[in-house]
């Protein structure tokens, strides 16, 4: 147990430190940095300014004090949006992504399990045929285009719901539903084939020669089958989910992480998108560290040690 | 005391119970004849009677599905000679290849003025919805093909080779894919455009002949291998231990009969089940980066810049619905389409999800 997380954390750190160099090193392999504009300022600002971000040193240098700077825990100020520490922009994102994710995560789950159970509990049977269509659907259609619908239909057509914003309930409850059903259908079909697969094995035909009615079967013993998969897919969906979705949060003019992460990119914010990007691999990490703890205390047979 | 020899029975030859063929589920062939058409589409879309995809005509700007004659003669599709017709192509339908310029002449010489006009409505410029998805089909397509061809010529082969060598090479090369995966892929190829964008180095690289869509197509190219490499090694570790395979190497078949007559029959289902599910994929991908602004450019037409650009036209008041949703669902449908294929032939051609 202690021999494998020191293992997997020590991976992480190898991780965190090739994905630093790579960033740092593509962000500046690139003409034209976050301060190249179409209009010049006088040389002796920009002087100024490439000293402030310490721009004018060799770039091992650079490289080598951003780094002590990250492991300081100090993830700097962001190039782009004047006073703001990386820090402070991503926990003002981080508000809004997190509660979306969450909300998203839990209908998914919810919808997702449930559909898949009952599909399973009916193989070839009607609800099964509709769950298929309907998380072929969900898994197939892109986002935006869910999105949009939405959009088109319940905030236009009915008007049940405001188009977008942040900060209310109802403003919440359609970019959840968006986010939250490509994952729905991700679920179900796991779950499904999960279920599926249990009732044909041998502890289950065993439950039945000793009289288990149909639902327990499928509530009680079936389910465990489909819990291994769906926690393998929950660990890095929950890690992304939580960073944020690019088209919803653009779509419904949600400030998030996800709006963030793009314009890091096209603006050249060096710390900003550094931030975010090693916030991202960090959680994606954790993440698959707790799966495999959580799926080795589900499942005696796996041995973390191997 | 004969009879019960063996021998007795097995002089007639053994019955063989021939394998029912595998059929594919009626989703399954209902899927293969939607994207027959989509790609039938894609490739005869010069010929089709349609209007320029290109052709402003702000007089008609928004115009709703329908909202004209349907069957029109275009002054812009008067027939020209010689370099003017050149240039005419070029203006009103893109710079196109030989076989596809040569197919508007056709269809300019057929149909002469006339084209289906306003079927699905027009955008803001006045530009026709149905002629501009029917062009776009032709890049969204094309993504998916290079998407295909890239992971099967360098997925499949990485993953062969890592997975049969194993040892020391099968966990370098793993390796740079572990590596190349756990970096934010969003992150990367966001990257990778901005800096292949940059002026200075696109104009090195349009010097060379290197378009804003190719290098698009590359950034695609060079993310989509990575699953198939993973899954192909993961299965050939498996097929090199497999029972048949060591008993085809005890009887002493050479290497090479070994992998063409047991190990590529053995790949060949495992390698078209995840190349459908890549393919959709890669498509989701490009309308990602589309959305972002980072994809296919105008003039250039795909179905996810139409989208987005309806997405934006969907404004409280009198929404411009007909740009959404048009260009959404071509995408949708093929994506759907792709879906279903590949979950038929994942059923079809996977020995172990049999049901």
């Amino acid at each position: 147990m202690i021999a494998f997380l020191v293992r997997r954390v020590a991976w992480l750190m190898a991780t965190l430190l090739v994905v630093y160099t790579v960033t740092f090193f593509l962000m500046r392999a690139v003409p034209g940095g976050p301060f190249s504009s179409e209009r010049q300022p006088p040389p002796e600002i920009r002087e100024a300014i490439a000293r402030r971000y310490k721009l004018d040193l060799p770039l091992s240098q650079q490289y080598v004090s951003e780094l002590s700077r990250l492991l300081r825990g100090d993830l700097g100020m962001s190039f782009r949006l004047a006073d703001y520490s990386v820090a402070e922009v991503i926990a003002e994102g981080w508000q809004a992504s997190a509660s979306l994710g969450t909300v998203a995560m839990v209908l998914a789950v919810v919808v997702g399990g449930g559909a898949g159970v009952l599909s399973a509990a009916r193989p070839g049977g009607l609800v099964d045929g509709l769950v298929r269509v309907s998380t072929m659907v969900g898994i197939s259609l892109p986002s935006f285009a869910l999105a949009g619908l939405a959009v088109l239909l319940v905030v236009y057509e009915w008007r049940l719901l405001p188009a977008a914003g942040w900060g209310t309930l109802p403003q919440l409850i359609l970019p959840a539903c968006c986010l939250g059903a490509v994952y729905a259908a991700e679920i179900a079909r796991l779950v499904r084939s999960g279920v599926v697969e249990a009732i044909q094995s041998d502890w289950v035909r065993t439950a039945r020669a000793k009289g288990a009615s149909h639902s327990r079967i499928v509530l009680h013993h079936a389910v465990r089958g489909a819990i291994g998969p769906v926690v393998s897919f929950l660990g890095p969906a929950i890690a992304g989910i939580l960073t944020g979705s690019v088209v919803v949060e653009k779509v419904f003019a949600i400030p998030g992480i996800g709006y963030h992460f793009i314009e890091a990119a096209t603006t050249r914010d060096y710390t900003l998108a550094m931030g975010l990007v090693l916030l991202y691999t960090l959680l994606l990490g954790v993440a698959g560290i707790l799966v495999d703890l959580v799926q080795a205390a589900l499942d005696p047979r796996i041995d973390l040690e191997k | 005391m004969a009879r019960s020899e063996p021998s007795a029975v097995s002089a007639a030859p053994p019955e063989v119970i021939p394998r029912p063929r595998p059929q594919l589920p009626t989703s399954g062939r209902l899927a293969v004849v939607v994207l027959g058409l989509v790609v039938l589409v894609a490739v005869v879309v010069p010929l089709m009677p349609l209007p320029s995809p290109r052709t402003v005509d702000t007089a008609r700007s928004l115009e709703p599905p329908l909202a004209g004659r349907l069957l029109e003669e275009l002054p812009e599709l008067e027939p020209r000679e010689g370099e003017a017709a050149d240039a005419w192509i070029d203006r009103g339908f893109g710079e196109l290849g030989p076989i596809s310029r040569l197919m508007v002449r056709a269809r300019v010489a057929i149909c002469g003025r006339w084209a289906v006009s306003g079927l699905l409505g027009r955008d803001e410029l006045g530009r026709d919805l149905c002629a501009r998805i029917c062009w776009g089909a032709r890049v969204s397509l094309a993504v998916a093909v290079v998407a295909a061809l890239v992971t099967l010529v360098v997925g499949v082969p990485w993953g062969a080779v890592a997975g049969w060598a194993g040892g020391r090479v099968d966990d370098a090369m793993m390796r740079a894919v572990d590596v190349l995966n756990s970096i934010p892929l969003v992150f990367l190829v966001v990257f990778l455009v901005t800096v292949l964008g940059e002026d200075s180095i696109r104009l090195a690289l349009d010097s060379l002949g290197i378009g804003r869509l190719a290098i698009f197509f590359l950034v695609v190219a060079a993310v989509s291998w990575l699953s198939m490499a993973r899954i192909v090694r993961g299965r050939l570790l498996e097929l090199r231990d497999a029972t048949y395979v060591e008993a085809a190497r005890a009887s002493g078949a050479s290497p090479a009969r070994i992998l063409l007559r047991h190990v590529v029959p053995n790949l060949a289902g495992t390698v078209v089940v995840t190349l459908s599910l890549t393919v959709p994929r890669m498509m989701l991908f490009e309308s990602f980066l589309s959305f972002l602004g980072l994809g296919v450019q105008p003039p250039d037409v795909s179905w996810r810049l139409l989208a987005n650009a309806g997405l934006k036209a969907l404004i409280p008041l009198d929404p411009a619905w007909w740009l959404f949703l048009f260009p959404s669902a071509a995408l949708a449908v093929t994506l759907l389409a792709l879906g279903f294929l590949g979950d038929a032939l994942e059923a079809v051609l996977d020995p172990r999800r049999h049901r």
